[in-house]
């Protein structure tokens, strides 16, 4: 079905005269627009082949502490998943932000809300970004 | 333009599957935090991952992000694309064939090897 898109001074839809989807207007929204797009494209081959490594390639049954260990014996890896877990962090972190403008509409509310998904937001950034950077295998473990 | 058509499902679980991954990665990155605290703690958690109703939730896990991809491409089109939302009800059946297309061999794979009478907690050594 073909949609006709309309520009109507003053309607209250932004669609550009081209027929693309509003972009938002303010600077901060425009750049987690933009950022959101582009995590995204990245996330695909981030997310689908740390999916396909550990779910399909491999599985559940034979990722164990050893596992780990010899996946990050390889800085390469260690990158990979810095990158995937940034990424992937940052993104669905935007994702409840914009969740939160949605749904939460009392201003104290919507505060304490943003504020709680920050603090919990960086707390596993940095725990995640910790064990992926300091991690030093006990090789004598099981 | 989305209201009672096509689109509005998928933005619903769009937003759905965004949400349940989310909070499976900040599970996630817990249980892969337990690896720096030695090989004791990460494998007897991560036993349980092992049994047969976590790996129903893993494969409805690679499902949500296989759609969330599907359809985050669908919407990058619509907006970076000028001539795509001609071809919305197209778009709509290509992020639905393309999620059923990736998942069903992805489950297939998941579930082949699953061993449904394991509800042992032990490691093995």
């Amino acid at each position: 079905m073909a949609v006709e898109v309309q520009n109507k001074p003053g309607s209250k839809t932004r669609y550009s005269s081209k027929g693309a989807r509003p972009k938002p207007t303010n600077q901060f929204e425009l750049y987690s627009w933009y950022f959101f797009r582009v995590s995204g494209i990245l996330l695909i081959p981030f997310a689908l082949g740390h999916l396909a490594i550990m779910h399909i390639i491999n599985n559940v049954d034979v990722i164990n502490y050893n596992f780990i260990a010899d996946r990050w014996a390889s800085p390469l890896w260690r990158t990979y998943d810095l990158i995937l877990l940034f990424l992937a962090l940052l993104h669905g972190l935007n994702g409840a932000r914009v969740l939160i403008y949605d749904y939460v509409p009392p201003r104290g509310w919507r505060v304490f809300a943003l504020s709680t998904l920050y603090v919990v937001g960086l707390f596993f950034m940095l725990i995640g970004a910790q064990v992926i950077i300091t991690f030093q295998p006990v090789l004598a473990a099981k | 333009m989305y209201r009672g058509q096509s689109g509005m499902w998928l933005w619903i679980l769009h937003r759905l599957t965004g949400v349940g991954i989310l909070g499976f990665l900040f599970l996630h990155i817990a249980d892969t935090y337990l690896v720096g605290l030695g090989s004791k703690y990460y494998n007897e958690l991560v036993f349980l991952y092992h049994l047969p109703p976590f790996r129903v939730i893993e494969v409805l896990l690679v499902g949500a992000v296989l759609f969330h991809a599907c359809n985050g491409l669908r919407i990058i089109l619509l907006d970076f694309w000028e001539s795509a939302i001609k071809y919305q009800r197209q778009l709509y059946y290509a992020t639905l064939i393309l999620f059923v297309l990736t998942w069903l061999p992805a489950a297939f794979m998941m579930l082949r090897v699953v061993n449904w009478s394991n509800w042992s907690l032990e490691a093995p050594a």
